[in-house]
């Protein structure tokens, strides 16, 4: 029970702010799962504890506080979905090219949209964790508190032209979304000849593996929305248009 | 409008509401008297898929790392709509009568039926997957199960290893597996739904590591999941029935 705690205090450290008042009062499910139990210590510790491969790829930090996205995406899946599954895409993928330093000075980007050229036995998890890193840092960013609503910019037009409507394309998107099966993500992506599409991929696939643009993308891998959706993917769905940062899904289609 | 119509507006009223009754009824006998006759004509097999009962209480493994809550989720809604998609999916289709086996194994790689294998894979998956848990499991296999093992895999702590590696490395959703291949006892993994009884392969023992198996236990951690389900929940017996009966 004590060490329990301590990795328990040593967590609400690293979140910092009113996070543990929030985490011990709050009904989700890890929290109650966090509180003492024996059975959970060597859990604890496996959770907190990841050691750092050193490489040419670091995590990006949360660009806002981990509670911020609240009610819509809840503190605790902020915080284990960046600090614990995207730390160990960055890991794993620093760990995937160690033996290849030629590969240092590659990005993400360049990595997954030339799979092909990839030593055989990293391509598997290079594809994978780099995916995951690229996919993950988009998804902080276009993601944000004080957001939502109607989007703006050359990406409002550009979706009223390619879908009919705002409505058609949220509600395409959300389809997307709830038919991936099993892990993956629903994306809305600009294809080699410029046009404007809704799709989905499996696992950590970008769309950049199929020569497609990512502008946005909705991650739907249960550690996205367990927590405090459980099974209800399509409730996740609708709530994440509350945290939806159109400026940014602008940035990047005007860019694209 | 004026009193005296009343009457013979409410006399129509009547006559088209028993009109109706009627039509109805007869709707109603029609649709018993076909349901009966298809009843038949399908023998005793009439029953939808069903969802088996778990075979021990939500709470039951509490004391061995999982909750009742992963089980009233996990059994309660994620089997629960398997189960429910998969009767809708094959309702008044040719597959209606079928065994849940064969509608896996006329479904597998067929894209235009891809919601019906991921549903009856899933249903399938699920009612094994209960059965290779129980309260205080764990340990060590015993007579023919262990003398295989030890052959395969060259001690069950090499068994162990190769199970968790494949259960830690199937990357997004999935299931690992002990399966029996024309008599010879492998480590699999199959991504999504995917299972042995598409593949035509025998399963004895699996482990479900869809984040949904074991984010309100586990969260993250799945390695840990896997480690608690090795060392305290695999119920080898109900993998010993599944090897004489292969």
């Amino acid at each position: 029970m004590t060490l329990s705690r301590r990795h328990f205090l040593c967590l609400v450290g690293a979140a910092g702010s009113a996070f543990g008042l929030e985490l011990l009062q709050s009904r989700n499910v890890l929290a109650e799962s966090l509180l003492p139990n024996p059975m959970l210590e060597p859990v604890a510790s496996t959770w907190l504890a990841q050691a750092k491969v050193e490489g040419p790829f670091s995590l990006p930090p949360l660009p806002y506080a981990y509670d911020a996205l609240e009610p819509h995406i809840d503190t605790m899946t902020m915080q284990i979905h960046h600090d614990r599954h995207h730390a160990a895409y960055v890991n794993n993928l620093n760990a995937a090219i160690a033996k290849y330093p030629q590969l240092a000075s590659k990005t993400a980007e360049d990595l997954v949209k030339d799979l092909a050229s990839l030593p055989e036995d990293i391509r598997t998890a290079v594809r994978n964790n780099a995916g995951g890193h690229i996919n993950h840092s988009m998804f902080w960013q276009i993601m944000g508190p004080k957001a939502g609503g109607e989007p703006k910019g050359e990406i409002a037009a550009a979706i009223n032209t390619s879908f009919g409507s705002f409505a058609e394309f949220k509600q395409k998107f959300n389809q997307a979304g709830a038919k991936q099966f099993g892990s993956g993500w629903a994306w809305l992506v600009k294809d080699a000849s410029g046009k404007l599409l809704v799709t989905g991929t499996a696992n950590q696939d970008s769309p950049l593996m199929n020569g497609q643009i990512p502008i946005m993308g909705n991650d739907v891998w249960e550690h996205a929305y367990y927590l405090k959706y459980q099974n209800k993917r399509a409730d996740y769905l609708a709530a994440w248009w509350n945290v939806v940062n159109w400026q940014e899904i602008n940035r990047r289609f005007t860019k694209a | 409008m004026p009193q005296s119509t009343l009457p013979t507006q409410n006399k129509q009223l009547k006559q088209v509401r028993l009109a109706k009754l009627g039509g109805i009824f007869l709707e109603y006998k029609a649709a018993s008297v076909l349901a009966d006759v298809y009843a038949v004509t399908r023998g005793l097999n009439t029953m939808a898929i069903a969802q088996p009962p778990l075979p021990y209480d939500f709470n039951a493994l509490e004391p061995y790392g999982m909750k009742a809550e992963t089980f009233e989720y996990h059994y309660g809604k994620h089997h629960k709509a398997y189960v429910d998609n998969l009767n809708k999916l094959i309702a008044d289709t040719e597959m209606a009568d079928h065994s849940l086996e064969d509608i896996i194994k006329a479904s597998f790689k067929d894209q235009a039926k891809a919601g019906i294998f991921n549903n009856s894979a899933q249903v399938w998956n699920h009612s094994f997957f209960w059965n290779c848990l129980k309260p205080a499991g764990g340990g060590t296999p015993s007579g023919d199960l262990a003398a295989k093992i030890d052959s395969a895999f060259g001690s069950f702590d090499k068994f162990k290893e190769e199970f968790s590696n494949a259960a830690t490395t199937q990357f997004g959703s999935g299931w690992a597996w002990l399966i029996d291949d024309a008599g010879a006892l492998k480590v699999t993994k199959t991504p999504n739904a995917e299972n042995p009884v598409a593949h035509g392969q025998k399963a004895l023992l699996t482990l479900d590591v869809w984040e949904h198996a074991y984010y309100i236990d586990f969260r993250n951690a799945r390695p840990a999941f896997i480690k608690n389900f090795l060392d305290q929940l695999v119920n080898w017996e109900f993998v010993e029935q599944n090897l004489a009966a292969a």
